[in-house]
Formats: structure tokens, sequence, C-alpha cells
């Protein structure tokens, strides 16, 4: 969006969303919450909360297979979160859609189902210096089962993917690119239209960990061309234990199933067991219903809040934070990518994240410190670990300031 | 900011800020790495046994200032000890961070170690202030393990 588009946008009314959020008006220390960890989890709407309540009070029942009222009415409701999700994420066929736990088991569920049909011996999985472990391990593991390469295509200074070091990665061998759309632990977004060309040029299908995009902005699976998205409801402020994958019906539609068990078969006998269509072939057990349910309200709040009110408010409050961080000499912020969402990991010098993190939270704010799951990273940029406020639709300029004056307060300690 | 000078005692922030016995010693015939992969914290100590004493003992590695301290002061407390004493020394340092009344026993044995009682009052930080004596352990131990503190 530009400054100019963005004027034309309804401002967000932080107090009123706020409001909305009953976990932030209470009190950690004796000082007032101010939560900058939404990057690890976020916080949950009251709508969210009560939407689960009420299912579970009077509407639960399992799914797909009971005759009874409570069960159908419980699997209308269900599905019905398959169509949000789908329109959410701007999908052609709500089948598309495939409730997990959450993005670590989407990435699981690829590599696992699709991988070990279609990759082999010498073939090679390309990922970026940038993953998540999420988005490492799963595919180490296939390399592993296989004999397959893993190769990874490195950064920049900025925490940057460059197009040129990708097509340099790319060779005759890739099966699969899988690569963050939003790195966790630098903020960074990538460009993805342009990584998904460049794959699909060369027919090379491509995974794209949505878990750090889908809270900061509004996307779109066929705008943007992959083969698979996935991210986790609880990222969302949704429930934990509901997570998405996002599959192109063509490519789903030729994978063997997951996990095996109750609700992803079509028939069973000893001999031999049919299974069922998709998206029910990859919903093996009862799944987390109600986190569903939660998901389904999560979206739907979101939306009535609107994307372009939030965006435009993260980018005002990003600016804001980055300047006065900028201001304290001791600081240097890793991940300064030209386009990324308002994660931002920094080092203070001389002082190790663990014991500002520590400090902060005396005051009432809670920040990330460690590798964020993103070792290589760390490594990348030469620090053992970082310091990581993430800031949501839900943070004020007053939460930037609560961060400023926390960590005045650590250096004054370690002077 | 007072709840946490007794966290960050004087003591703690000297040896973080200049760590006693930071390096590989001239000779060592043990060493051991851990590893807190909560935080990341990595630290090696090195060790020079001869006769049942630790005549030498070092370390390197990068972690917290109460993981940093702790390393450093275990190293000053330890140097010129018997090993068969260190056992008995870790369960003390160990019983000094963990307790769970606020008030804490003297446990004179630990001399200057006292500092870090103030560890007990946050569980999360008792990994970062045993590190340093799980490695020593590792090391005497020479099991070649990664002494982890999960």
């Amino acid at each position: 969006m530009s400054t100019a588009e963005r004027a034309l946008v309804a401002p967000l009314d932080v107090e009123k969303v706020r409001a909305d959020f009953p976990i932030l008006s209470r009190s950690v220390h004796g000082k007032p919450l101010v939560f900058l960890d939404s990057a690890a989890s976020s916080q949950k709407p009251q709508v969210v909360i009560d939407a689960m309540s009420e299912f579970y009070s009077s509407g639960y029942a399992n799914i797909h297979r009971g005759l009874y009222e409570l069960s159908a009415e419980a699997t209308r409701r269900y599905e019905a979160v398959r169509e949000i999700t789908r329109n959410f994420i701007g999908a052609g066929d709500a089948r598309e859609i495939v409730f997990v736990r959450n993005a670590t088991e989407a990435i699981n569920l690829v590599a696992h189902s699709w991988g070990r049909s279609h990759v082999s011996e010498g073939d090679e999985v390309l990922i970026s210096a940038m993953e998540h472990h999420a988005n490492i391990v799963p595919w180490q593991m296939l390399c592993e089962e296989k004999g397959a390469v893993l190769r990874v295509v490195p950064i920049n200074d900025r925490g940057e993917i460059e197009l040129e070091a990708l097509e340099q990665h790319i060779s005759s061998r890739t099966r699969m690119i899988s690569v963050c759309h939003v790195s966790n632990a630098l903020g960074t977004i990538n460009p993805v239209d342009e990584i998904v060309s460049m794959a699909h040029a060369r027919g090379i299908p491509i995974l794209l960990d949505g878990a750090q995009a889908v809270p900061h902005m509004k996307v779109n699976v066929e705008e943007i061309g992959c083969d698979f998205y996935v991210f986790s409801g609880h990222k969302l402020f949704g429930p934990s234990g509901a997570g998405v994958l996002y599959g192109r019906l063509e490519l789903l539609d030729a994978m063997p199933p997951f996990l095996g068990g109750g609700d992803m078969i079509e028939s069973v006998s000893f001999e031999k067991t049919t299974y069922a269509e998709v998206p029910q072939r990859f919903e093996a057990g009862t799944p987390d219903i109600a986190g569903v349910i939660g998901l389904g309200a999560a979206i739907e709040y979101l939306e009535s809040v609107g994307w372009d009110a939030i965006e435009a408010w993260e980018v005002e409050l990003m600016d804001y934070a980055v300047d006065r961080l900028a201001a304290i000499p001791e600081v240097r912020v890793i991940g300064t990518a030209r386009r990324k969402v308002p994660v931002l990991s920094f080092d203070l010098e001389g002082v190790h994240p663990h014991d500002v993190a520590m400090v902060l939270d005396q005051e009432g704010v809670a920040v990330r410190a460690g590798h964020h799951c993103a070792q290589p990273v760390m490594e990348r940029f030469e620090v053992p670990a970082t310091t990581r406020a993430t800031l949501a639709f839900y943070n004020t300029r007053s939460d930037v300031d609560a961060l400023v004056r926390g960590l005045e307060k650590v250096l004054e300690l370690f002077d | 900011m007072d709840e946490l000078r007794d966290l960050y005692q004087a003591t703690i922030m000297d040896h973080n800020r200049s760590p006693r016995n930071f390096g590989q010693p001239d000779s060592s015939n043990h060493r051991a790495d851990g590893h807190n992969p909560v935080c990341g914290d990595k630290i090696t100590v090195y060790l020079d046994v001869r006769d049942g004493r630790i005549e030498d003992i070092g370390f390197e590695g990068a972690g917290c200032a109460i993981s940093t301290a702790s390393a450093s002061l275990m190293t000053e407390f330890v140097k010129g000890m018997e090993v068969a004493r260190v056992g008995d020394s870790f369960e003390c340092f160990h019983e000094l961070v963990t307790g769970s009344e606020l008030e804490v026993p003297e446990i004179p044995e630990l001399g200057k170690l006292v500092v870090f009682a103030g560890v007990r009052a946050y569980p999360v930080r008792v990994k970062c202030a045993t590190l340093a004596w799980h490695t020593l352990r590792s090391a005497l131990a020479e099991d070649g393990a990664v002494a982890k503190t999960e």
C-alpha cells in the first residue's frame, strides 16, 4: 500500500480492538501487561473464546458420523469453517483446505505424503537460510530417508533471499522448494510471487510457510500461485490445536494418506483399505473440532476489523518502533529487510537476550529471547540468540514506549 | 528494580563483565561441552586433573549473566578441590538455587557462591545457574556426552 492509499483507509481504532482481547487488561508483576510476543503465539479475542465455549456448552458432538441432529449440526459448523478458510486465503475449492494441528504438522504431512512419493535418491529439496526449524527438520528427515540432498539458499545481510542466489541453487534435481512467506526471526517478507514464478518455470512445486504472514496481511494463494501453503491458527488469534494445510486439489488428490485411522477411509477390511477423498483422507481421527470452530471465529473477527486498517496500523507502529529503537545506540536490529512485518529481533550490546527479557518481564513487557527455533539464522548473524519484540494490530505506541523504557532499565542495571 | 538487584548481585555482574579462568588452560586432560537448548547457551569446561585433584580449570562459551557468572565463580570455587568433593558441592549449590523457601538456609561451605541464592525466586533461571556445574560433572565423568540442562 502506498502512503496515499493508506490515507484513504479508515484508521484502526486500537482502543476498541484492545477491548476485544480480555487478557490485554491484566497486569504482570504489578505492571500493565505489554504483550510483544505474538509471533510465538497471539492472544485471543473474546469472540473466539465465546465461540468455543458456546460450542462446548450447547453444540458439541463428534463430526462426520453421528446420525443424530447434534452431530449433523457440529459437522455443518466444522465444514462451514473450511469454507471460511477457503475464502480467507483465496483458494478455489474448499477441498483444498485440510485441517491439521499447526503449520509444523502441515509441513510434515507434505514432506511425508508428497515427499516420499516424489523424492528419490540424489534429488534435491531447496529451502532458505531463514527457515524456522519446522521447515528444516521434516525435509531433513525425508532427505535422510531417501538419500536426497537438502540445499539451502543463503540470505544477505539485511536478511533477504536474493533471487539470483535462489536461481543458482535450483538444479535439474530440485523436486521441491519450501520457503517461508515471512520469517519468524527476522520479519522479512519474501518475494513469493517471483519465487513461485521461478519454481514453476522449471516445473518445481512450491510450499510456502505462511505461519508468520497470515497474522499481518491478506494472503491470496491463487494469486500467489503456490502449490502448498501452511499456517497455524494459534498465531492468527485463534486457539492452539487447529492449523491449515492448503494444497492444490490436483496434488492433494494424488497424495497417499499421512496418518491412518478413522474418518480417512472409504472402506476397511483386513485385506485392503480404500482411502477417502480429500480432504478427509488427511484428517484421520477426531480432529480438534472446537479448535476449528474457534479458528473460524478468529478469521471472521479479523475480516470485521479489516485488513487494510490492520496493515496500515502495523506499518505506522513498525516505523515508530524502528525509530525509537534506532535512538538507542546499544541496539542493533537484526533483520532489516526492505519489506518486513513488525517482528523486531535485536541485539543489545553487552547484555545477553535472556537477561534483557528477564528485566523487561519485571516491567510487564513480554518478549521472546532465544534462537526462535531458527538456529541457522542466529549463526548467519553471528549471535547466540536475540531478543524479539513482535507487534500485532492490538499493540500501541505506548507499548513501544514501555519496551524502550524497559531497555533503558536494562542498560542502567548492566552499566 | 530492587528485586532484580537481589538476583543480579554486584558479584554476579562483576564476574559476568570479567569472567575468571576464561579460556583453555595451558594444560588440560578433561573437557566437556554443555548446552542449554532452551536459550542456546553453550559452554566448554576444561580440566587439568592430577592425583584426584582439580589442578587447573578454564571455560569458554557464551551465555547470559547468570550462566557466565556461575561458570566463572564455579571455576574459582573448585580450583584445587579434590575431585571426590565436587559432587557434594554441586548438591549444595543445587539446593541453594532450587530451594522453595524464601528464607535461604545458611550453607557456609558454599562461600561466595551464596550470591546465587536470588535464583531460587526465578525457576526459569535455575538452568542458567547450573549449566556450568552439569558440564563440570560431564568433564569429570569423561563419557563424551554433551551436558544438557534438559
